[in-house]
């Protein structure tokens, strides 16, 4: 039967085709994006429902709840917004030039190592403005190596920097926990518990009672920074052009290598402060957890953000409430915290989905024979 | 000594392997899948419900069905998880690392997820999942296992699937080697513009990799739980294997056959700083820097790749890269 059909079938236009956008409005974009979100929302909340057997209705008003609903929670969920839009933004220099770095969470944990390691160090050694300098420039430089070492292998050797990076993850929380066994209080208890909790050195201070405002500011203003850097700085410009096509890169005479090197440094040193913030500002210890796999979901931030600094609010702010508001559903129904990660990837999966919309139109075979007249 | 360690560095590489075979032939259609960590995951845990639903409905557990039912409900878990992947990727070309990074997170949450709250949602008796009816049935072993002594201890006393993982690497590398299947997925995954032109129907080709590589990952998520963990399910037990299985299709140099030695030496170096513990009495900070072992060396092998630049020791050429027709 297939054979007969088949000679008709070809001169056949196909149901549909798919034509690449030369562009769309910003706010139809926006329409589709919100609409994937909604779409997204509201098949979870079937899951949900499926699982708990309640209203969702109510479900997302405890989504609510959990995520702001004492000022207690509001403040954890700048805090928990603000490093992660931090290691986002670390890592958006680095993805906007096509290095795949998914060693964020490595990076930040070195940085949090050198900021541990300053601060039972040196805590009663130096005074307080003077320790936490030496803090932030030593976490910077652990974050810079960290991130420069699979950089020069791919400026130089094209090693694949995606696996490379991943592994020096690995590397990163096995060093952490080897140091974190050497300092545990008491000895042996492979913990290291609340660092200089008597004399407060090297913690971060509080802002008019506020123990995050000084982080949440901070990386405010670095997502400033990062925005003009990188619209409105040559490097900037470098990176765009490197990592829309090395041939052209090396043809306008942009050294491709050092362009390479130096936002890795860049990539890095931001996260080497995610990891400063983390531990002198809010955790004051230091555990292989103390990234809490924000390397990698900041991947998914920076990449929905389209590697826009202001966006990037916006989309942490997203998965944060989501995360905050998923783990209050589970503690009240007494279901697994793990939910909150069930509901994060069906939205990620949409959003990732509907970017083919913004960028793609299917037209059906009427409506192409039309465009023909 | 030798002797007794072999047989758990194999124990401890055949997940490796099964994952590692699995995104070989993925990787060989050029899509680096990042969710194979998750894919395992819902491998395993798919099987654990089969499992956990057949030993509640039944109190005399047939060893036929105890084995089907697990396999079965793990190879559709781990489909699906393929399927999600291929349609985000292929046919809404969205980028294949945020995409795998994301199916990592959404699989590992399953996995958690239902392995917190099964005993809950169901409404059992139990108070954990101990599923060793089951995993008595798979980890049988050949009957004359025992009595061939040394050689029976290191060829076989390992249960079925882990003969099945060494013998689907085995016609994995074939496939890809000699056959003409085997020579278009590569096509494919080098250069699918030519592919294309040829005739190879592309994106079937992507979907049926990167579903069939998704299966075979999810079988190595089941041979740990049922066999390794002895049907004991635990929250992040699986770990980091399904990165390390990421990290053995380098060092196996996109060659499945390969995969097989490099999962025994990475099963052996995972186990490195135990073994080290054993006769040499060091403490745990020591411990902690030989556990670095397995990426060490996967780095050390991708640098050496790289350096040398021969064609037959390098990743697919279009690893990663989006396929649109229209775009060329």
């Amino acid at each position: 039967m297939s054979k007969k059909n088949k000679p008709e079938k070809s001169t056949q236009e196909p149901l549909f085709h798919i034509v690449k956008r030369s562009g769309l409005v910003w706010w139809k974009s926006w329409l589709i994006r919100l609409a994937a979100i909604v779409l997204a929302l509201i098949f979870s909340g079937i899951v949900a429902f499926l699982l708990t057997k309640e209203n969702p209705i109510s479900l997302y008003a405890t989504m609510i709840d959990g995520a702001l609903g004492t000022k207690r929670r509001v403040w954890s969920l700048l805090q928990n917004l603000a490093m992660l839009l931090c290691v986002s933004l670390a890592i958006t220099p680095a993805f906007k030039m096509r290095f795949w770095n998914i060693g964020a969470e490595g990076q930040v944990l070195i940085g949090g190592l050198a900021t541990t390691a300053c601060m039972i160090l040196f805590g009663n050694k130096l005074s307080s403005p003077v320790l936490i300098l030496v803090m932030i420039v030593t976490s910077i430089l652990a974050g810079a190596i960290w991130a420069i070492i699979p950089a020069y292998f791919k400026a130089k050797w094209q090693t694949n920097e995606t696996l490379f990076t991943l592994m020096m993850n690995y590397i990163a929380i096995q060093t952490v926990s080897c140091f974190v066994y050497k300092w545990s209080v008491p000895k042996g208890s492979g913990k290291i518990g609340e660092i200089n909790g008597a004399t407060q050195a090297g913690w971060l201070p509080s802002i008019g009672g506020n123990k995050y405002l000084l982080n949440i500011l901070i990386v405010l203003a670095l997502t400033i920074a990062l925005y003009i850097y990188l619209k409105y700085s040559k490097h900037g410009y470098e990176i765009s052009v490197v990592g829309e096509s090395e041939k052209t890169a090396n043809y306008i005479g942009i050294n491709v290598k050092k362009v390479i090197i130096r936002t890795m440094f860049l990539s890095g040193a931001l996260c080497g402060i995610a990891g400063f913030l983390l531990v002198a500002g809010a955790d004051h210890t230091l555990t292989t957890d103390t990234a809490a796999g924000r390397g990698f979901t900041a991947i998914m931030v920076s990449w929905l953000a389209k590697f826009n600094p202001v966006y990037m609010i916006f989309a942490s702010l997203l998965l944060v409430f989501l995360e905050k508001g998923a783990i209050e559903i589970s503690t009240v129904f007494g279901l697994n915290k793990a939910f909150s990660e069930i509901i994060t990837g069906i939205i990620i999966f949409f959003i990732i989905g509907s970017e083919f919309f913004i960028n793609y139109s299917i037209q059906f075979r009427e409506s192409a024979k039309e465009e023909q007249k | 000594m030798i002797v007794e360690f072999i047989p758990r560095a194999v124990v401890q590489g055949i997940p490796l392997l099964f994952g590692s075979t699995g995104e070989i032939i993925t990787e060989k259609s050029g899509h680096l899948n990042l969710g194979i960590p998750g894919i395992m995951y819902v491998g395993a845990i798919s099987g654990v419900i089969g499992a956990f639903f057949y030993e509640q409905s039944t109190p005399n557990v047939q060893p036929f069905l105890a084995v089907l039912i697990p396999l079965l409900c793990s190879v559709l878990g781990s489909f699906l998880m393929g399927l999600i992947y291929s349609f985000l990727t292929v046919t809404l070309r969205a980028n294949q690392n945020v995409t795998g990074l994301a199916l990592t997170t959404f699989g590992v949450g399953i996995g958690n997820f239902f392995g917190g709250s099964l005993i809950k949602l169901t409404n059992s008796e139990v108070p954990s999942i101990v599923l060793s009816a089951t995993s008595r049935c798979f980890k049988q072993t050949l009957p004359f296992a025992d009595k061939l002594g040394v050689f029976g201890e290191l060829f076989f006393s390992y249960s079925f699937l882990a003969y099945a993982a060494i013998l689907i690497a085995f016609i994995a590398a074939y496939i890809l080697k000699k056959t003409r299947v085997g020579l278009n997925l590569r096509a494919v995954g080098e250069n699918p513009a030519t592919a294309d032109a040829a005739g190879i129907n592309v994106g079937r080709y992507k979907y049926a990799a990167t579903c069939i590589g998704s299966v075979i990952a999810g079988l190595g998520g089941l041979y740990y739980i049922m066999d390794y963990a002895c049907g004991v399910w635990s929250n992040d037990g699986f770990g980091d294997r399904g990165w390390l299985a990421i990290a053995l299709v380098i060092f196996a140099i996109w060659k499945p056959d390969f995969g097989i030695i490099g999962s025994f030496l990475f099963g052996a170096l995972y186990l490195l700083y135990n073994i080290v513990y054993t006769y040499m009495k060091i403490g745990f900070i020591e411990q902690e820097i030989f556990k670095m072992a397995p990426y060490v060396v996967t780095i050390l092998v991708l640098i050496a790749i790289s350096m040398r630049r021969k064609r037959e020791f390098q990743p697919p050429a279009a690893l990663g890269l989006p396929y649109f027709r229209e775009e060329r």
